[in-house]
């Protein structure tokens, strides 16, 4: 199998021209400006489409025309890209539309700086634009998992038919690493049930988020509440590490999960009982995997390179039954190795 | 006695996604004088003597056309509020159908102009038809970007004074500034001349739709009695007589006949395309092999933007994964790498890496004075330091080793005057605090070189020199 040492952006594309994504529309910004670059390199190469949008406002609603004609289609950006692609991606999920979204975090808020950080997790994760959505949110901790990981946004996004996040941080964006290139590339189809491409078969079809009747509305919201039901009983993803017999359990994403895995080595060393339990689905969140592990007693720290985004639904999934405790660094700097020990020191005496 | 209905060409005869048990199933929702019935009769009318309805993707705004979509029978797409020519854009290159944007005056002009002018300028196949009748209507008749001066609207109830509500937006004359569309035209619905006038502009916008030639631009004056307070009759004349004079009813530009069809590229998806994108027959087929024995070098190499630092890392990374080892590089990025100082981790292990990024290295390599001060404090006990001799005089911690390289003296020596990065990197090597073999070095080289393959065997010499110049020289 070819391998290849590439960044954690080129990875993405790579994923994404596999997954069979023939359109990609983007603005740069820094650090997931590489993913702009290499779709500019790979896209027209590939006879795929490519646009430099004039903003992130643009680029989410070529976005949405692209994806209202059942192609494959993906952008990416980082924080403040992101705030302003809400408005466009909660049209998608109120229109039902598959896309593919990626988020290099930085620092904020406002312009903050350009360094790695995980602030973005409650506009991600909790839907982040008007009304009551919710994204499927993959996060992916390894150069290999931004191309994989991509792929299975695809997937999924098309088959709930629902925009996706692959949610990244600066580190795993700019990180290169050595990458085995997928077996075998995705040939696309277009769904005629419901896309509307200009042809005889879909002349009938109708791409909207508008509902002008209250019950109706109501109606097609409790739908959309009902398949992210489905969503989470079928999709709900995570890597446990050691979690069996931890007395506790470190939760974190992304690079957090990479320094949280040289913690619980380090300890593990020291004869403390820790575990590691990474989501991949940050949406739906693995509540039941987390529950079972405080039932059985675990303590928790969450690693987070945000102010408790995510602790927060580890509490929520636990129902407070047990200690959460959070390790945090913000501003474009990483956890340290020595910050997540005297955590772990202290829970554990 | 017979029914005899006319049946509107390109509109549903009925509008049952008006909802169900609509009163009036076959009337628009559009109030009594409204210039948008006849706009959509028109443009319905020509879809379908153009025989386009089948290929054809029509994108309702926000405002009072939000529902276009109850009526033209072709495919149909509602929008976010001014964002249809970006919609527009994602629909003609995925699909290269032919593709219109309705639009309203604060839909296209206010809250959309960005996505207006840059789909204009980009020459995107798209025909916008835009209704300007001065005021927002669906959200009860505000001031809009073409509201005439001294005209009274909920939001400038004294009339639109210039001073602090500026003057009318013109956009046939901005959109004609461009270079890339193809047609741009001012009409107007006032009364039965100029219906005429707006049928002629509206088959030719999409006549050049249907030969791919890109992009129009139909502005369309058109009545509002609603909004204006005024009757329908009253609201047309004052069309003919003040808002012409303020939006001349007039051709801006007709490049039909020169205009080109623009061919897009068909998409390849196959495995073969792929492989041949990133050269897959070229990449070695190495395995990494989990060797927990190899143990881990955590390298930290920093220097100025520019001195080779990132590639420095590259190489080294490329070389541990020539010979299947464990292998992560993080670089600093950003502005960081523009100026000032630069630096990358590289760990090299035989196992899984954890954290990628290295705070107590093994190596440091420092290739500037502010590098080696600001990272000489973190090297592990026992670890080292790397550093170009031109520094001179440098204090290391206790406990660290310190390796003074005169790497342009030595590749000046060794005949490469610009070998002084692959100097640095034979002594990498030979320091052998990478654990990796030479051959792992050689490799890393080739492929560094591959695109010049003659400078290959030049800077094999120049790493055999450096490992030679560490072998006499430090202990």
């Amino acid at each position: 199998m070819a391998k290849k040492l590439v960044k954690g952006n080129t990875a993405v594309v790579i994923g994404a021209l596999y997954a069979g994504s023939d359109c990609y529309f983007g603005y740069p910004i820094t650090p997931a400006s590489e993913v702009l670059h290499e779709a500019s390199k790979y896209y027209p190469k590939l006879g795929r489409k490519f646009v430099q949008a004039e903003s992130e406002e643009a680029s989410i609603n070529m976005c949405y025309g692209a994806a209202s004609t059942g192609h494959r289609v993906f952008t990416a950006s980082s924080g403040p890209g992101i705030s302003l692609m809400q408005e466009g991606i909660s049209y998608m999920a109120g229109a039902e539309l598959p896309c593919v979204i990626v988020d290099i975090m930085r620092a904020g808020p406002g312009l903050g700086n350009i360094g790695p950080e995980q602030g973005d997790y409650n506009q991600v994760v909790k839907g982040g634009g008007h009304g009551n959505y919710k994204p499927i949110v993959l996060a992916p901790n390894s150069v290999q998992e931004m191309c994989d990981l991509t792929m299975l946004a695809f997937d999924l996004a098309f088959k709930w038919r629902t925009p996706t996040y692959v949610l990244a941080d600066g580190v795993m964006g700019q990180l290169m690493e050595s990458f085995t290139f997928p077996e075998k590339a995705v040939q696309p189809t277009i769904d005629t049930s419901w896309a509307v491409a200009g042809t005889p078969e879909t002349r009938k079809n109708l791409v909207t988020s508008i509902f002008l009747d209250f019950q109706q509305l109501e109606t097609f919201n409790n739908r959309l509440q009902e398949k992210y039901a489905k969503i989470a009983e079928a999709e709900t993803r995570c890597q446990q590490t050691a979690t069996d017999d931890a007395d506790i359990v470190l939760v974190a994403y992304g690079i957090s999960s990479r320094i949280a895995k040289t913690a619980m080595d380090t300890a593990r060393k020291e004869g403390i009982k820790v575990g590691l339990f990474r989501p991949i689905t940050l949406s739906p969140f693995p509540k039941k995997q987390l529950k079972a592990l405080a039932d059985k007693g675990a303590s928790f720290i969450s690693v987070e390179m945000s102010n408790g985004q995510m602790a927060d639904d580890v509490r929520l999934a636990i129902n407070c039954s047990r200690p959460v405790e959070l390790v945090s660094r913000l501003g474009g700097n990483l956890i340290t190795l020595d910050q997540v020990m005297d955590k772990i020191h202290a829970l554990a005496k | 006695m017979t029914e005899r209905i006319i049946r509107t060409k390109g509109i549903y005869d009925k509008f049952p996604r008006k909802g169900e048990n609509n009163p009036a199933p076959s009337a628009t929702h559009y109030c009594p004088g409204c210039g948008h019935g006849v706009l959509h009769k028109l443009i319905g009318e020509a879809l379908a003597d153009l025989e386009l309805q089948d290929r054809a993707v029509m994108i309702s705004p926000v405002g009072c056309a939000v529902f276009a979509y109850y009526y033209f029978d072709c495919g149909n797409i509602q929008v976010a509020h001014g964002r249809a020519p970006a919609v527009a854009t994602g629909v003609s290159r995925a699909t290269d159908k032919v593709v219109i944007s309705y639009q309203g005056d604060g839909d296209l002009a206010s809250i959309g102009l960005n996505e207006t002018l840059q789909a204009a300028n980009r020459g995107e196949k798209i025909a916008v038809f835009f209704v300007n009748n001065t005021v927002y209507g669906m959200t009860g008749g505000q001031m809009a970007p073409t509201t005439l001066v001294g005209e009274k609207t909920v939001t400038c109830p004294d009339g639109r004074d210039p001073m602090t509500q500026g003057y009318p937006l013109h956009m046939c004359e901005l959109i004609s500034s461009l270079k890339a569309p193809v047609f741009v035209e001012r009409v107007a619905l006032s009364d039965p001349k100029h219906i005429r006038g707006a049928r002629a502009a509206i088959r030719k916008a999409l006549q050049i739709q249907k030969e791919g030639k890109g992009y129009t631009f139909v502005e369309v004056l058109s009545p509002c009695p609603t909004n204006l307070g005024k009757s329908s009759v009253l609201n047309n004349e004052w069309i003919n007589e003040e808002m012409a004079k303020e939006f001349p009813i007039q051709n801006f530009r007709d490049r039909t006949e020169e205009a080109q069809p623009i061919e897009r590229a068909k998409s390849d998806f196959t495995d073969e395309a792929l492989a041949k994108a990133f050269d897959l027959a070229s990449l070695p087929a190495t395995q990494e092999n989990d060797d927990p024995n190899f143990g881990e070098a955590q390298v930290k190499i920093s220097g100025f933007g520019g001195q080779g630092v990132l590639s420095l890392g590259t190489m080294l990374t490329a070389a541990a994964q020539a010979v299947g080892k464990q292998v992560s590089w993080y670089p600093s990025y950003g502005p960081e790498q523009r100026g000032g100082t630069s630096n990358c981790s590289v760990i090299v292990s035989g196992e899984t890496i954890g954290s990628p990024v290295v705070y107590h290295p093994n190596l440091l390599v420092a290739l500037n004075r502010p590098s080696l001060e600001k990272f000489k404090n973190d090297v592990v006990p026992g670890g080292t330091i790397m550093y170009d001799s031109i520094m001179g005089d440098v204090e290391i911690p206790e406990g660290v080793r310190g390796v003074a390289v005169p790497a342009q003296d030595l590749a000046d020596a060794a005949g490469n005057p610009k070998g002084a990065n692959t100097i640095m990197f034979g002594v990498m090597l030979e320091l052998g605090i990478t654990r990796l073999p030479a051959e792992a070095f050689k490799r890393a080289l080739e492929a560094q070189f591959a695109k010049k393959p003659k400078l290959i065997p030049m800077n094999i010499e120049v790493l055999e020199y450096a490992r030679k110049w560490v072998r006499e020289n430090v202990k």
